[in-house]
């Protein structure tokens, strides 16, 4: 393993992002406080508790997992597209350097970045509301679980962009909607019969039950099935970018 | 001497159909410098990407200080140092991180000394806390050379190092790889500058359509292959050349004031004394005689030109 060259792509990747701290972390900063200011506050006085918990405290597990899952996603696409686009991409397939730990380097530094956005998520949240947190170590494992498994995935949108508009389509089209119909904002068991049977086919669904879990004990599905979703989602990346490894798609003719 | 890089049987066929090499064999000895010559599209710049990793060969064998370049691939690039032909940096990373991030990547601890060491010789100390983007195009491009040589190679490849480079920093260019071959280093280039071959390689390959044609000493290239030409200069002008002097195949240039005779200087007559007697019989007084050789350039030129 060569430790060195993972350390150097984690350091620079990590240096591109206190490069531009102040959107790195003022933006989601600012839209979770307006996500407090208009559902907790305005909508959410006039919700009555969800399974035992103040709407505005239930809300706070999915705005995590949307921001962090975004930002995961979005740091390791940008971290691997951004060489290809600029050609800067010779200087990692013609170093010693492993296909693991390229992405060990890269999917790291993205996986940190959506870590450390998601705690100031957390810190922001503790202003607005009341928030319990029954099983701290749980949480942050789950957290991390989700920062990596997203990075991963972000790893290979990364891989496979032709162009900036692809690089931004996926976190746009795909997670975002996947995370608001993924039960962030509502429990499923709100919804009509047939709504609660797509949203059963909705992955996300899973991470944001099995996160909320961890903060109050309660989830719309059992923490079994969260922990085998997230799981099967992180092995599913993984032998996606295998493949990649092995027939070197999109990076070396 | 052993070779430090040995190519065998190399192809590169491209998705498209595109064969880039075809069938290329090359062995480069420890410490020499070897100038690639050969126009646009010939091959030079998939041959160094086959040998450095960019992209995979189609078939045949690539071997660096011994190590097989796939099967030992961390070896292999350990020892490989590379400067591309495009200017490809990070426009917002300062000098030094990248530098450092290079010299990381080839599994090397960091070294501060060391790397200082790089950026004075290249004359980037002063800039090694600026962002890239506020450098000139010259710089960028030592900045590219201080990259590949961070990780102390054996084996330096400059992909057209000199390609829109102004005539000081390309002297200076040539200044830096006579240094590192100072230091044992093995320097491959390749180029479209035939001065540039001519001043610094000690061996000289010219690749074309995918194959190469030939390497060679560049003195021995120069001597074999090399015609010489006779000039004559006459202090007065002569409206054709004599029919006595037909034989000789002569030019007559400068509005008649000038002969020309090529030889060659491999063969066992070379044809100047009978010449010049034959002048001296025909009353033909003469100025200067000067000769001259012709340059790298012609033979290239003439090579591209046979197998084009």
């Amino acid at each position: 393993m060569n430790w060195q060259a993972i350390r150097a792509i984690y350091i620079f990747e990590m240096a591109r992002f206190f490069r531009t701290l102040m959107q790195s972390f003022l933006s989601p900063v600012l839209s979770t406080s307006l996500y407090f200011v208009v559902f907790g506050a305005a909508i959410g006085s006039r919700i009555d508790q969800i399974e035992g918990v103040s709407y505005g405290a239930f809300i706070v597990p999915g705005l995590i997992m949307l921001t962090t899952m975004t930002q995961a996603t979005a740091n390791a696409s940008f971290g691997i597209y951004f060489p290809k686009f600029i050609g800067t991409i010779y200087e990692l397939l013609s170093a010693p350097i492993s296909f693991l730990e390229i992405v060990i380097g890269y999917v790291g530094a993205a996986a940190t970045k959506a870590f450390f956005i998601g705690m100031i998520i957390l810190g922001t949240a503790f202003f607005f509301v009341d928030l319990p947190i029954k099983y701290p170590f749980l949480m942050l494992g789950f957290l991390i679980l989700t920062c990596i498994s997203f990075a991963l995935f972000g790893f290979i949108i990364g891989i496979w962009a032709g162009n900036f508009e692809q690089l931004q389509i996926i976190p746009l089209l795909v997670i975002t909607p996947l995370v608001f119909l993924g039960g962030s904002f509502y429990s499923v068991t709100m919804l009509p019969p047939f709504w609660q049977f797509v949203t059963m086919l909705n992955p996300v669904f899973y991470l944001v039950s099995g996160f909320r879990w961890a903060f109050f004990g309660t989830a719309d599905v059992p923490i079994g099935l969260s922990l085998m979703a997230i799981a099967l989602f992180t092995l599913a990346c993984l032998v996606f970018i295998g493949w990649i490894f092995r027939t070197g798609w999109r990076i070396k003719p | 001497m052993a070779a430090i890089v040995s190519v065998t049987d190399l192809t590169k066929t491209y998705d498209g159909g595109f064969q880039a090499l075809k069938g290329v064999s090359l062995d480069i000895s420890e410490g020499e410098i070897l100038a690639l010559l050969g126009p646009n599209g010939a091959g030079k710049t998939t041959l160094i990407s086959a040998i450095c990793g960019m992209i995979t060969p189609s078939s045949g064998k690539i071997s660096v200080g011994g190590h097989d370049i796939i099967d030992d691939y961390r070896a292999a690039r350990r020892l490989i140092g590379l400067v591309p032909q495009e200017i490809n940096l990070e426009p917002f990373e300062k000098v030094i991180n990248t530098v450092r991030f290079t010299r990381g990547l080839f599994g090397k601890p960091r070294d501060d000394a060391y790397l200082e060491k790089i950026l004075r010789q290249l004359s980037l100390w002063d800039k090694k806390d600026a962002p890239i983007k506020e450098l000139s195009g010259g710089m960028k491009r030592r900045v590219l050379i201080a990259k590949a040589l961070s990780h102390e190679p054996r084996v330096l490849f400059l992909d057209e190092p000199t390609a829109g480079v102004d005539v000081e920093l390309r002297k200076d260019m040539w200044e830096i790889v006579e240094g590192l071959r100072a230091d044992g280093v093995t320097i491959i280039l390749t180029t479209h500058y035939i001065e540039e071959a001519e001043a610094i390689a000690d061996r000289v390959g010219v690749i074309t359509n995918g194959e190469i044609l030939l390497v060679r000493p560049k003195d021995e290239l120069i001597q074999q292959m090399g015609k010489k030409e006779l000039w004559i200069e006459l202090p007065d002008a002569i409206a054709s050349v004599p029919v006595a002097l037909e034989s000789f195949d002569l030019r007559l240039e400068q509005d008649g004031t000038r002969l020309i005779y090529a030889y060659d200087t491999a063969s066992e007559r070379t044809g100047i004394t009978k010449l010049l007697s034959t002048l001296s019989d025909e009353g033909i007084t003469l100025r200067d005689v000067s000769t001259r050789q012709s340059s790298l350039e012609d033979i290239f030129v003439g090579l591209v030109g046979e197998n084009a």
